[in-house]
């Protein structure tokens, strides 16, 4: 881990005035889409500095959303894996229940910050991308508790796959439109709902899932997410009187990751690892890590690591999770990776499925097999950290949507 | 004068055609230019097929899948500049595309082979001026840095575009994607006199422009016609023997640019 010495002042003040997490980030976008970009970011410094956008943001988190989320310490999971380590390690396990959240996962805080700024700049139409339906839906949510039209677009495979989550969707009164360009899938369902929203700049807003795209997305998806950081660092503030050692979380575009690490940014002590999908192996080229198996690029409004060839085709990306099977990473993670303020580690679907389950079994929690990624990397840690150590992963969400996939991982038929 | 400001200077608007390089395959697009050259094209916008082409509507989407399924590498867009370049020393190519492509494995380096290969200017469809360091590179090398303007750009923010703008400049006349719908004559018009009284540059106008008629209604205001989806579109349906039916279509636009001048000089 890189000393605090060498790090920047404050590592929380990025991105700079044009959006730059280092080299990372950036407006990447068609010239008719920028004028919208701009006045985006100029409406989203009005709404920070607007005492009153923040108390509806925060009204609604508390009464719509059910936060704060709960602080959880997994006892038996804790003692699970001291039972495995050497004496004296074994560190204490809290989990940040974002699972508890309406809708299911960490997905609606963003969403509720997003449609109150396209209140507030007077659209009336809301887009989004989904993958496998767990933002579409959260989108679909806020959409119709604020009464706006919604278009969510979804791959073609996608909508064959997540059937569940297309009827959520379409119950909450969106039109779910199903993208057959390019490979069908999440990333396709991104083009497209940028190509809708350059053709509609006048009335549209779009509602982006993560902490990507172009400037201020990530700034502002992140601000809105922070505020699962915030809440875990008062929680075990109060619970420990300490800050913990190591924050873990699962990164696919890395919303539910950054939006835990970003308080504890400039807390030197405490230690982060967010957790890449490797699918079958990095080795085996069908995974999601884009940070271990990718390199830098620029898709989708920013500059960031991507899974692609050497002439800059974008890659396929494979996870048993769908929402990390996105061929790149929001820039800031880009940023901390290479900057060393954060470890990037990968785990594969064999090593998510087996925590998924042991989750299940311990704690009684069903976890979301993006979550099962950051509960995987636990029993490596606890090899080397002493037992009065205190680690906060980040159970982005529930798992109820994945039963199906996981019992055909299993073999199981239900 | 540089290739691209000759083909401006003739009087005449002129045509600005669009293909995707490598389609259908890497080694029927020489032909395909030529065809262009022969029907009475005045500029070629070589298209760099990408994966994930986000500004592009159907037509163009398909022809980038078509031609990366046909293994076309940037090597290959490249020695069909090269190889072009040398059929006709005098013709003005631009490359069109997408950043993730055209800034591998650095912007100074593809820039260089760009030169290298005769290639006059770029358009980087997903570079907007607040990017610019991006394309220093192709300014460096000699190369055009071809700026978008559409309607949503006003005039507040027309300055930035123009800045560091080069060759000619390309207005989308529709909030939109390639290949949709034409806009209104009377609002091309519009644009382009504004545009033309913040700039010497040449204005092109493209985006839904497909028949003769439509072609010639904007020749008599624009001092470029683009034409891509069309031309695409045949290339879809005929393959590798596109060359044809290509340079006939181009023709066709052509007399009808040359006929609707004539009637307003």
């Amino acid at each position: 881990m890189t000393e605090a010495s060498t790090l920047p002042n404050s590592l929380r003040s990025y991105p700079d005035a044009r959006g730059h997490f280092g080299q990372f980030g950036g407006r990447f976008v068609a010239e008719t889409l920028m004028p919208l970009i701009l006045d985006l970011e100029r409406e989203y410094r009005a709404a920070k500095a607007d005492p009153a956008f923040q108390a509806e943001f925060d009204d609604l988190l508390e009464h719509f959303v059910g936060r704060p989320s709960p602080l959880y310490y997994a006892e038996r999971l804790t003692e699970h894996l001291r039972a495995q380590a050497p004496a004296g390690k074994g560190p204490k396990i809290y989990f940040k229940r974002e699972e508890l959240n309406h809708t299911g996962a960490h997905k609606i805080n963003n969403c509720i910050g997003q449609i109150l700024l396209a209140r507030r700049m007077g659209k009336t139409r809301i887009i989004a991308e989904t993958g496998a339906g767990q933002h579409g839906v959260a989108t679909a949510t806020v959409a119709a508790r604020f009464g706006l039209p919604c278009t969510i677009f979804m791959g073609a495979t996608d909508v064959e796959r997540q059937k569940p989550n297309v009827f959520r969707m379409k119950l909450l009164g969106a039109e779910v439109q199903p993208v057959t360009s390019g490979a069908q899938t999440l990333k396709d369902a991104m083009n497209e709902a940028l190509r809708d929203w350059v053709a509609n700049v006048h009335d549209t807003f779009y509602i982006i899932g993560t902490a990507a795209g172009p400037h201020p997305y990530p700034e502002l998806v992140r601000d809105f997410q922070s505020v699962i950081g915030k809440e875990a660092r008062e929680q075990i503030l109060k619970r420990e009187g300490r800050l913990p050692d190591l924050l873990v979380a699962a990164v696919g575009g890395g919303s539910n990751a950054i939006g835990l690490f970003h308080p504890f940014l400039d807390d030197p002590d405490v230690k982060m690892l967010g957790i890449e999908a490797a699918g079958h192996g990095i080795e085996t080229g069908k995974h999601a890590a884009s940070l271990m198996g990718g390199s830098p690029g620029i898709l989708h409004g920013n500059r960031t690591y991507l899974l692609q060839d050497e002439d800059g085709q974008i890659t396929e990306a494979h996870s048993i999770s769908a929402g990390l099977d996105y061929p790149g990473i929001g820039p800031e993670h880009s940023w901390l990776h290479e900057s060393g303020r954060v470890d990037y580690v990968p785990i594969t679907d064999t090593q998510a499925l087996e925590a998924f389950q042991l989750c299940c079994k311990l704690e009684g929690i069903i976890p979301a097999l993006e979550s099962s990624h950051a509960l995987a990397a636990l029993p490596d840690k606890c090899m080397e950290m002493n037992e009065d150590q205190i680690v906060v992963v980040n159970l982005s969400g529930r798992g109820d949507k994945d039963i199906f996939t996981v019992a055909e991982a299993l073999g199981v038929e239900i | 004068m540089t290739r691209l400001s000759v083909a401006f200077s003739s009087g005449r608007a002129a045509l600005v055609t669009f293909v995707t390089a490598g389609d259908p395959t890497p080694d029927a697009t020489g032909a395909i230019l030529d065809a262009l050259v022969a029907g009475g094209a005045d500029v070629i916008e070589l298209g760099m097929p990408f994966t994930d082409p986000m500004a592009d509507g159907p037509a163009i989407q398909a022809a980038n899948l078509r031609s990366l399924a046909a293994g076309t590498k940037t090597r290959d867009v490249l020695a069909i500049a090269a190889s072009f370049r040398q059929r006709h020393p005098d013709f003005p190519l631009v490359l069109m595309g997408y950043a993730n492509t055209m800034t591998r494995p650095t912007p100074g380096e593809f820039a260089a082979k760009a030169a290298e290969a005769g290639v006059d200017g770029v358009i980087i469809v997903d570079i907007p001026p607040e990017e610019t360091d991006e394309v220093e590179a192709f300014r460096n090398a000699g190369i055009d840095v071809i700026r978008l303007a559409t309607p949503t750009t006003d005039a507040a923010r027309l300055p930035a575009v123009l800045n560091g703008a080069s060759g000619f400049l390309y207005y989308v006349s529709v909030a939109g994607i390639t290949g949709m719908q034409q806009a209104a004559q009377t609002t091309i018009e519009e644009a382009v006199a504004k545009l033309k009284a913040a700039t010497d540059l040449p204005v092109a106008v493209g985006f839904g422009i497909r028949t003769p008629q439509q072609a010639a209604d904007v020749a008599k205001t624009a001092d470029g016609v683009v034409v891509g989806s069309a031309i695409v579109d045949l290339v879809a349906e005929h393959g590798a023997d596109a060359a044809e039916p290509v340079r006939a279509y181009i023709e066709s636009l052509k007399s009808a640019m040359m006929a609707a001048r004539k009637e307003t000089v």
